[in-house]
């Protein structure tokens, strides 16, 4: 549990950051909240040469209405999107997911976009906000770009970050009054979901259904078409290849995306 | 007024909430200092020849003092389980064969901690894989050999005896079943961890967590081939153990081998992914349970056998379904009861005691057939068990198992857990749940055991010595990691000399000050380290009052203690001169050292009901309730027994519902990290509802029976029963542990599939 020795930088600034990462390359790796990335490298299973710490940079965490949308910086912990007033009145979804996120010393360290950018599809975060139809900002010495949340991730662990790249901000449409619901499905009250569902009006994401957070776009469809929410629920499952290991097998976690989309549509449509 | 009996707070408290305890990673004791760290290269590969090491390049890492392989280490390989085939041994470093995953294969030594796993990743060993033995069925087979020079992967088969063909022939109804008792693991927040110097006098310093200095310090001595008294075992604070800390780890002695070998101390502390692996693991029976009787609830013949798992090189967990065979017929009457157990090896984590260790494992084989049978015969699980067990009048009872209980109430004790959980009123919720057709259903589940404790280990020393300042030093054999017993053995003592609790210290786990002990283990402590602690005081007395006689010119007869001064007294004397026990130990030391032989176990049993709700769409069960009697004879301090009850029924319930090792099958552990491993946290509780019932041993003249492990056999069964209970209305009699949703679910499709 001791990790491989590596070289430690906290700059000052984003700017500062990202020159970091220009100069390094694949030999710098970000640190936020470390609490995906320590893991793994206590286990070894990650050796990076140099870790940047943005964990202190206040500049990446904020919350404020933009528009018509909330714009939180990539910095911003779990804890801090939980409490949110700003959020509970614009995004109530978004704090109601953060919520769930381990336990409260997780909370209290984890980011969101270090949640987004280490691209667990098991993680909550990411599923809420792809269900919110968000966009994800990424900076870099080239200059700033924005991506869509139901474009950023590519797979298991990878998304369309470059490795030059940070996130900066997370922009999230502001839903108001919106039904939204957020099912989570574990064995333990701290663990990872088995399968969660986000549902927020009218869409809805899936947890730990394959190899990256997904939209269930056959329940949507139905919904659209205006077909009951049972009838929508049971296409939850479509076209999904969910993951197999102790805790379930591909069919037993459709089964839980079907049922939890209609618990959590139906929590919606009551709200 | 008598503090027996009273919520005494936890003396050893205040340290652990303030400064926090000392462990042996924690230690800076100087004899330590200058020490060199041992990281142990571990194996990935459940069963494979070893072609090769190479440990140059490690060797040349900064940092490295040296690096071993089994090559280097000029000590026989030990068999850790007596009982086993001699080949069975384990290599203190493999040298041909590995047979588990977290096998240690070489060894690093560093100047500072941290440059040890980066040497030890440069250790270079080829495997050639061999086919792993992960099931016990396969390992019956013997085509893949663990030992090939054994012959054999059995390593003890108990009852020889084919089974009689005409066993359940004078039964109406009979049920048979294979079930899982499933392998869990300890888990104990403190991995294993020994540090280890030799002094100039030739003796070594061995700072060990374990749950019996003695004991470890003995097979030491035994595996270094030197004298117990060169070997000076100290236990500092000990975070848990579980069973899984009882006996000396083959990697202590490896630390005291490779202290004298390089000449400087060694410490060693494990990672929690080595101790997932590397530190024993417990229960892991197949069991087939065959129960027969009438229609009429009476249960005449009951046979159990067992294949266990020793994992791959035997350990305690051999001797195991001894206790599971003594145990069989649970609190029953049965007429006939008939029992085997064949123990095989594979390749997994060696198994050995954890909580309950055998018995856990007799109370939910029976308790499972209890309601087979009941289900069968369309009787409540409540009345088949109220009509089978042993009535009052019987005890002492001699059991088809071949042991004496010594007192029990078991029909009153279910009673009570019907009576506290309004059994009836439970019912009828779960009727109507039911007849709703609700997508969440409830079940009930009730439990009868009775479970031996202080088994084997009957003997056990304490001394009490009065200082001069009115203090008072106890020391004890027995071997607190969490019990606590320095708050209980103060009380025993106080209530006889007067001397108040805050006075009175409490010491353990040195076997130069204690050379003998039995350690904590198998809930014998209070009915053999607290009676003793309860003999010694009333030596002291004694001894107190032959020099007081003198002083205050009385004969010995006449005196007595006055409890309030910590004196000795004249008896009806009011006014008369008096002496305190510290100014007779002002004049001569006031010390005495006794032993106490309770010659026999005690039975400890109870009741527990549990009510779950199972949510029949996804397979999650929640513990609603859970009810329990548990009854050890008299409660010394309730808050105490209360917390060993809390804990106890908290692992039955993770066994129950949560908790499972599991191996894929190439042996590769797929449950090494918390985050995979099932172990529960507050959140998945409920609070408990205790019930007090308290029935004396007349083994002791206090009435102690144990209660540290009766917890844990109570819950589990229970909650396994209410459980199936939920789901019976669908047809379902069985779901092996533990009750995951994944398995409750895929019960639930099978009996839907089948019914349609
Ligand atoms: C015990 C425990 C329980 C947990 N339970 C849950 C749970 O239930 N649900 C859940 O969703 N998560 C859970 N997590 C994960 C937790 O939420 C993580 O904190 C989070 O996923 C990652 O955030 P972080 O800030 O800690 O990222 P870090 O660990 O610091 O980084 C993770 C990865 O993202 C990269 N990264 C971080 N920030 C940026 C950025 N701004 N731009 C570009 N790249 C970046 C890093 O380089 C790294 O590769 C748990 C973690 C622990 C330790």
């Amino acid at each position: 549990m001791i990790p491989v020795g590596f070289e430690y930088a906290r700059p000052d600034s984003v700017d500062g950051a990202l020159a970091l990462l220009a100069e390094h390359g694949d030999d710098a790796t970000i640190m936020a909240g470390g609490h995906s990335l320590l893991p793994v490298m206590k286990l070894r299973l990650a050796a990076p040469e140099l870790i940047v710490d943005i964990g202190r940079l206040r500049e990446l965490n904020y919350i404020r209405v933009d528009g018509d949308e909330v714009a939180i910086g990539a910095g911003t912990r779990h804890h801090d999107v939980e409490v949110s007033d700003v959020l509970a009145a614009e995004v109530p979804l978004l704090p109601a997911v953060a919520r769930t996120v381990g336990d409260p010393q997780v909370r209290h360290r984890g980011t969101l976009g270090g949640s987004l950018a280490h691209g667990d599809p098991a993680s909550d975060l990411p599923a809420a906000v792809l269900a919110l139809d968000a966009t994800i900002v990424l900076r870099s010495p080239r200059g700033e770009r924005t991506v869509p949340a139901t474009e950023f991730w590519t797979g298991v662990f990878t998304t369309a970050k470059e490795p030059d790249e940070l996130i900066v901000e997370i922009r999230v449409p502001r839903t108001g009054s919106a039904g939204w619901a957020y099912e989570k499905f574990t064995r333990r009250a701290n663990d990872w979901a088995i399968v969660a569902v986000a549902v927020v009006d009218g869409r809805v994401g899936l947890v730990n259904m394959g190899s990256t957070p997904l939209r269930a776009s056959a329940t949507e469809a139905a919904l659209a078409e205006g077909r009951s929410i049972a009838d929508a629920a049971a296409l939850a499952g479509e076209g999904t290849e969910p993951p197999t290991d102790t805790a379930g097998t591909p069919e037993y976690r459709r089964n839980l995306a079907r049922v939890l989309t209609r618990r959590a549509l139906e929590t919606a449509a009551g709200r | 007024m008598s503090i027996m009996g009273t919520r005494v707070v936890r003396v050893e408290d205040p340290v652990f909430l303030t400064r926090g305890a000392t462990y042996t990673d924690d230690l800076t004791d100087e004899r330590l200092s200058g020490a060199l760290h041992l990281t142990l290269v571990r194996s990935p590969i459940a069963h494979a020849t070893i072609t090769s090491i190479d440990v140059e390049a490690a060797r040349e890492a900064p940092g490295v003092v040296a690096v071993l392989t089994g090559a280097d280490i000029d000590l026989p390989a030990p068999l850790l389980f007596g009982g086993a085939p001699k080949q069975m041994v384990r290599p203190w470093l493999a040298t041909e064969r590995v047979r588990f995953v977290g096998e240690p294969v070489a060894a690093v030594l560093t100047e500072e901690r941290y440059q040890g796993p980066d040497a030890a990743e440069l250790v270079d060993v080829d495997y050639e894989p061999l086919p792993a033995v992960v099931d016990v069925r396969e390992a019956l087979k013997d085509e893949n050999l663990l030992f090939p020079d054994a012959g054999t992967n059995t390593c003890s088969v108990y009852n020889k005896e084919d089974p009689d063909p005409d066993f359940f022939a004078d039964c109406e109804v009979v049920v048979t079943r294979e079930i899982i008792n499933q392998r869990v693991a300890a888990a104990s927040l403190e991995t294993r961890a020994a540090s280890a110097v030799w002094g100039d006098d030739g003796r070594c310093t061995l700072f060990v967590s374990n749950q019996n200095a003695q004991g470890a310090r003995d097979e030491v001595a035994g595996w270094l081939g030197v004298d117990a008294s060169q070997i000076h075992v100290i236990l500092p604070d000990v975070g848990g153990g579980f069973g899984a800390k009882i006996g000396a780890d083959p990697e202590f002695a490896l630390v005291a081998w490779l202290a004298r070998h390089t000449g400087r101390p060694v410490r060693w502390s494990e990672s929690r992914s080595e101790n997932m692996t590397g530190m024993v693991q417990g229960r892991d029976q197949r069991q087939t349970i065959t129960i027969g009787g009438s229609r009429d609830g009476r249960v005449k013949a009951y046979r159990l056998d067992v294949i266990a798992d020793a994992g791959a090189y035997p350990r305690l967990g051999v001797f195991l379904p001894v206790f599971t065979r003594m145990m069989a017929p649970g609190t029953y009457d049965i007429e006939k009861v008939d029992s085997r157990a064949t123990v095989v090896v594979t390749n997994t984590t060696s198994t050995a005691a954890y909580r309950g260790a055998g018995r856990p494992e007799a109370t939910s084989a029976i308790e499972r057939a209890m309601d087979l049978f009941a289900a069968e015969i369309g009787m409540d699980p409540a009345e088949v068990r109220k009509i089978n067990v042993v009535a009052p009048e019987k005890f002492p009872f001699t059991t088809k198992g071949g042991v004496e209980y010594d007192s029990g109430e078991y029909a009153k004790a279910i009673d009570l857990a019907l009576e506290a959980s309004d059994y009836a009123t439970l019912r009828e919720v779960q009727k109507a749940r039911r007849e709703r057709g609700d997508a969440k259903q409830i079940g009930i589940g009730v439990s009868s055991y009775v479970e031996i404790t202080g088994g084997g280990a009957f003997v056990e020393n304490a001394s009490v010595e009065v200082h001069a300042d009115g203090t008072a030093l106890v020391w004890t054999g027995t071997s607190p990691h969490g019990q606590g017993h320095a708050t209980a053995w103060a009380m025993l003592a106080s209530e006889q000399l007067g001397i108040p609790v805050e006075k009175i210290t409490v010491r353990h786990g040195d076997t130069d000050h204690v050379p003998e002990g039995g350690g904590t283990m198998g809930s014998r402590s209070l009915q053999t380290g607290g009676v003793a602690v309860h003999q010694a005081s009333l030596e002291l007395i004694d001894l107190a009052k032959q020099r007081a006689a003198e002083i205050l010119e009385a004969s010995v007869e006449d005196l007595e203690v006055d409890t309030t001064n910590a004196a000795i007294v004249v008896r009806g004397a009011p006014g008369s001169p008096t002496v305190t026990f510290a100014q007779l130990a002002e004049r001569e030391e006031l010390k005495v050292k006794t032993v106490w032989d309770g010659k026999k176990a005690t039975f400890p049993f109870g009741s527990h009901v549990a009510v779950v709700e199972v949510d029949t769409e996804t397979g999650k069960v929640t513990v609603e309730r859970i009810w329990a009697v548990d009854d050890a004879g008299p409660v010394l301090n309730p808050l105490l027994c209360e917390g060993q009850r809390h804990g106890g029924i908290a692992q039955g319930i993770a066994q129950a519902m949560l908790e499972e090792v599991v191996f894929d099958p190439d042996g590769q552990p797929l449950t090494a990290t918390f985050a995979d491993y099932g172990f529960p946290s507050a959140a998945e509780l409920p609070s408990f509802d205790l019930v007090t019932m308290e029935t004396p041993t007349p083994i002791n003249p206090l009435g102690f029976k144990g209660i540290g492990e009766a917890g844990t056999i109570g819950s589990a069964p229970a909650v396994q029963s209410a459980v199936v209970d939920a789901l019976a209305h669908l047809g379902i009699r069985h779901i092996d542990m533990p009750t995951t949703p994944l398995r409750v679910w895929e019960a639930i499709q099978d009996a839907v599939k089948e019914d349609g």
